[in-house]
């Protein structure tokens, strides 16, 4: 049986982890590497880095953090933010990034999940919708709309049929935002995690709001998840990922062992 | 040195990466004589069954992996694609493969007593080894690797599995036989595990 995934999110300015990000014993926080390697080594199953450079000229900065990372960290990791076309992708993923999240960009060019799917495979491309609740009516029939641009714009479309849609062009795994529960530390938006979860054949990642280790428990059983995005419950080291994990499988939730880092050979 | 064979798909650097991180020496190459003249070979991987097959051949590897590099008894790893390549034939685009285990690959079941089953898994699954092998050494058994496949090999003769995981069906999830050593798990990228398992195949002497 699969492992529940325990995914810490990072978000990345110019090469710098920039927010949300206070508390971890000796590693500087800014340095994206350092953190990854802090999360590999504290047992972590995934990690996902989210490009928030705002210009096109400092993208190639990225790709530097991803080489350095790629040097460091044995378990995959994900690069997300600003990824609009096929060339955009493969500069990541040579770089030596497990998969891409793509997001606005696939709202706006769909056609990219299926150009994606056909040069990498369908296992590199990660679908990330940030969703938010409206009336259940004939055009949001989950009750969730997609919207993009860090939730300032809606796009009309059902959220529930979007990740249909996604999967149909080949996104090899989803990821829920929910743009009301981000931040709130009130646990993830289940209904809609679970709505998708249970409609797709892919896995489901539940992203937004996780608070304490209660959240990421519903996520998983409630909400169906196969893997949870955490990033301040992590960040701020109130929880540990090894004690997430205990309490996880002190609650009869399958976890991946975090086992003892051994030294390298050299 | 250890040649990684250059297939023109997959994540090659991330074993690369790996490799390096242990202190072995490594070269991402297409070059047949490269690969005749290093002393072990590596098929890392993640792709389709048929583009990679089609590469190999249109490389002209497909005869130096069988006759030059595992018919002379060189040692030989093949992960995630790299197994499903070692068997005759592949579901997978109805691939022929390069038929050095007797067996074929085949796709995870849609369902499972009626309920759905998700491929491609990925993620972290326990391995539970079924006969001890070297590669192993020092990793506990049912330890969890890291796992991107619809597809799983089936051989013909049980005896060259030495590890199985469960997704649904228990599938062979690593195989040996002679200097013949495979798995479907992702090495490169499955933590501390992973990297003994790579060192393991590394040092081991024939």
């Amino acid at each position: 049986m699969l492992a529940k995934r325990i995914i810490p999110c990072l978000d990345v300015r110019d090469g710098k982890v920039t927010k949300g990000v206070r508390f971890l014993n000796n590693v500087d926080v800014g340095d994206p590497v350092a953190m990854a390697r802090y999360y590999y080594e504290q047992g972590a199953d995934e990690i996902v880095f989210y490009d928030i450079t705002a210009s096109n000229e400092r993208r190639g900065i990225m790709i530097e953090v991803v080489r350095a990372v790629a040097r460091e960290i044995f378990i995959p990791f994900s690069v997300g933010g600003g990824l609009r076309t096929v060339e955009d992708m493969r500069a990541v993923l040579l770089a030596g990034a497990e998969k891409v999240s793509i997001d606005s960009g696939a709202v706006r060019n769909p056609r990219i999940i299926a150009e994606g799917a056909r040069a990498f495979g369908s296992q590199c491309i990660v679908l990330s919708m940030q969703v938010k609740r409206r009336p259940v009516s004939a055009e949001f029939p989950s009750g969730c709309e997609v919207v993009i641009d860090g939730g300032r714009t809606p796009t009309g479309r059902d959220a529930f049929n979007w990740a249909r849609e996604g999967e149909s062009l080949g996104a090899g795994e989803l990821c829920i935002n929910s743009i009301d529960q981000d931040g709130a530390k009130s646990g993830y938006d289940l209904e809609i995690t679970r709505m998708i979860a249970d409609g797709v054949g892919i896995p489901v990642i539940a992203s937004g709001g996780a608070g304490e280790p209660r959240h990421l428990l519903e996520g998983f059983t409630a909400g169906g998840a196969d893997a949870a995005i955490v990033a301040s419950i992590v960040h701020y080291g109130e929880y540990p990922i090894p004690s997430l994990k205990r309490y996880l499988r002190a609650h009869g939730v399958e976890v991946r062992d975090a086992p003892e880092m051994e030294r390298s050979a050299n | 040195m250890i040649a990684i064979v250059d297939y023109r798909a997959g994540n090659l650097t991330s074993v690369a990466s790996a490799l390096g991180h242990l202190g072995h020496r490594s070269e991402i190459t297409d070059r047949p004589e490269a690969i005749r003249a290093a002393e072990r070979v590596i098929l890392p991987g993640v792709g389709a069954a048929g583009a990679t097959m089609e590469n190999l051949r249109n490389l002209g590897l497909d005869r130096v992996l069988r006759d030059d590099v595992i018919g002379a008894g060189k040692p030989f790893l093949g992960i995630c694609i790299g197994i499903q390549v070692l068997f005759e034939r592949s579901e997978e685009d109805a691939a022929d493969c390069l038929e050095i285990i007797p067996g074929r690959v085949v796709r995870f079941p849609h369902s499972v007593d009626g309920r759905p089953l998700k491929a491609p898994q990925i993620g972290w699954n326990r391995v539970r080894q079924t006969r001890p092998h070297p590669l192993f050494a020092g990793v506990p058994d049912n330890s969890h690797f890291y796992f991107v496949n619809s597809y799983y090999p089936v051989p013909d003769d049980q005896a060259v599995t030495i590890a199985t995981s469960d997704h649904g069906v228990v599938f062979t999830a690593a195989i040996a036989r002679g200097n013949v050593m495979a798995t479907q798990f992702h090495l490169e990228k499955s933590g501390p595990m992973g990297l003994r398992m790579l060192d393991n195949f590394c040092r081991m002497e024939f």
